[in-house]
């Protein structure tokens, strides 16, 4: 059964999506990883179109992180490739550097610069990386500030913010880059549960205006809401792929059975 | 006492710590820029880089400073012709300059690998995902956090390289330890005070630096 059967795209539940163009943006192909004896990813087959919401879902273990952070290559994979817009994931070197501008990270734990002011965080990257103007990185950085929320708070330290503002930070970071795809890992797990709504509705606005975005997730909620395919991971491998609505009220594997049997009953 | 005032104005005591303080200055800056830079290669994602790094600090760090002065003047010098100046007091001071920096190089490498530890993965993982290559990362965010996290035990450091200028004695270098020999020598009426003014001489010196390391730890310690 492919994705393709289970939600036509004719009769798609609602339109306040922008339909994700065909075009292949992030393309995994038998792509394996150790972490010593442990097959960590097993023959992961992913590909992820441009405007594309993708929602990796499965238990702890399950290889969904690394399978997030083998994608920027924060994590080296062992075998298959990793292809962004068409070009394979560069090894090393300024290459690299290059490829991981253009793929924005959100961290469970925010990893906000420390000794930087909000601001700073968020200038960082383009001044250095990009070379925009300091006074053009500010005033941009300023407007995103803006959009998620925290233009008051930028020249605080990431310290003084709560964790949910901290996450929006990070967000507007990612976004400073203008990137082509943002990876979120696992954006709310490190938060109270009453912060963690501010940073949903960040993420789903995002979606809204046709981001192309991997979230490793417990949130079904924003799975429901927001992705345009769910991705269930279990020991390593891709168990099951599927429109969010089929895949929460029809899971075709046992262990997506189980394992939504287990979260879904509170 | 009087009598022994008299001596000490005999001497020039604090030219004597000034040649300390000198050194000091000197080998303290070079050792925690060549500190630095071997701090970056034992961290840095090269592997040949990592081993010139930890090779030159267990080899150093491992040698005894007085063998190291005396190589400076007994092989470097003589035999490898590497020279400073005409002067040879001039010379002396530099070779003296030399030893410490390049010893004293490894313990600043150590200390702030301690306070590179003090900087989460994540940073680093930050910093690398919004493409800064490994120099910007180091420089930009953790080698400032890392300071930061290392003031104590660069201080520490500081305070070990400030007593072991004395050691440069050894190679000709006239600096307090010497004029010390030179009173005792002629003062033998006086050797507990000459010995107790010289010490305490140390201890005036090493105290603020330690203070001064506390207070700048706790005032610049990066909260998270």
């Amino acid at each position: 059964m492919s994705v393709e059967d289970v939600t036509p795209v004719t009769d798609a539940p609602d339109d306040r999506f922008p339909e994700p163009t065909p075009d292949p943006l992030i393309v995994l192909s038998d792509v394996q990883k150790h972490f010593g004896d442990l097959h960590v990813l097993r023959d992961i087959e992913l590909t992820v179109h441009k405007g594309e919401v993708v929602v990796v879902l499965g238990p702890s273990g399950s290889g969904k992180s690394t399978l997030c952070r083998a994608i920027n290559r924060l994590e080296p994979i062992d075998e298959g490739q990793i292809t962004l817009d068409g070009e394979p994931l560069p090894l090393e070197g300024k290459a690299l550097a290059r490829l991981r501008a253009d793929v924005g990270m959100v961290f469970q734990s925010f990893n906000l610069f420390a000794h930087k002011t909000i601001l700073e965080n968020i200038t960082l990257g383009p001044i250095k990386v990009k070379k925009v103007k300091p006074a053009q990185a500010k005033e941009q950085a300023m407007a995103l500030l803006e959009r998620v929320g925290v233009a008051n708070q930028a020249d605080k330290l990431p310290a003084q913010l709560s964790g949910g503002q901290q996450q929006r930070v990070a967000i507007a970071r990612a976004l400073a880059m203008q990137p082509k795809a943002i990876l979120f890992d696992e954006p709310t797990s490190a938060l109270d549960p009453e912060m963690v709504n501010e940073v949903l509705d960040v993420m789903v606005a995002l979606a809204k205006e046709g981001m192309t975005m991997i979230v490793v997730t417990h949130e079904m909620g924003f799975a429901r809401k927001a992705a345009d395919r769910v991705i269930f991971m279990s020991d390593g491998q891709i168990v099951e792929e599927a429109d969010p609505e089929s895949f929460f009220t029809n899971p075709q594997s046992d262990r997506a059975k189980d394992f939504l049997g287990k979260i879904l009953t509170h | 006492m009087a009598d022994f005032l008299t001596v000490l104005s005999e001497y020039d005591i604090a030219g004597a710590y000034w040649v300390n303080i000198k050194l000091t200055f000197f080998a303290g800056i070079f050792a925690l820029v060549l500190g630095t830079i071997l701090a970056m290669f034992r961290i840095s994602p090269v592997p040949s880089l990592n081993f010139a790094g930890s090779t030159y600090v267990n080899i150093l760090r491992n040698t005894p400073l007085t063998i190291i002065i005396v190589f400076g003047i007994a092989v470097l010098w003589p035999v490898l012709k590497v020279e400073f100046s005409d002067v040879f007091a001039v010379n002396f001071f530099w070779l003296g300059v030399l030893g410490l920096t390049v010893y004293h190089a490894a313990f600043f490498c150590e200390a702030l690998r301690s306070g590179v530890n003090t900087v989460p993965a994540g940073q680093a993982e930050a910093a690398r995902a919004i493409g800064l290559p490994f120099l910007d990362s180091a420089r930009l965010v953790i080698l400032p956090q890392a300071f930061r996290g290392a003031i104590a035990p660069l201080g520490n450091v500081v305070i070990a390289l400030i007593k072991n200028t004395t050691v440069v004695a050894a190679g000709s270098v006239a600096e307090i330890s010497i004029l010390m020999r030179e009173m005792v020598e002629n003062e033998s009426n006086y050797v507990y005070l000459i010995f107790l003014t010289v010490a305490v001489g140390f201890v005036i010196i090493v105290v603020p630096v330690g203070l001064l390391a506390t207070y700048l730890s706790k005032r610049l310690a990066v909260s998270r």
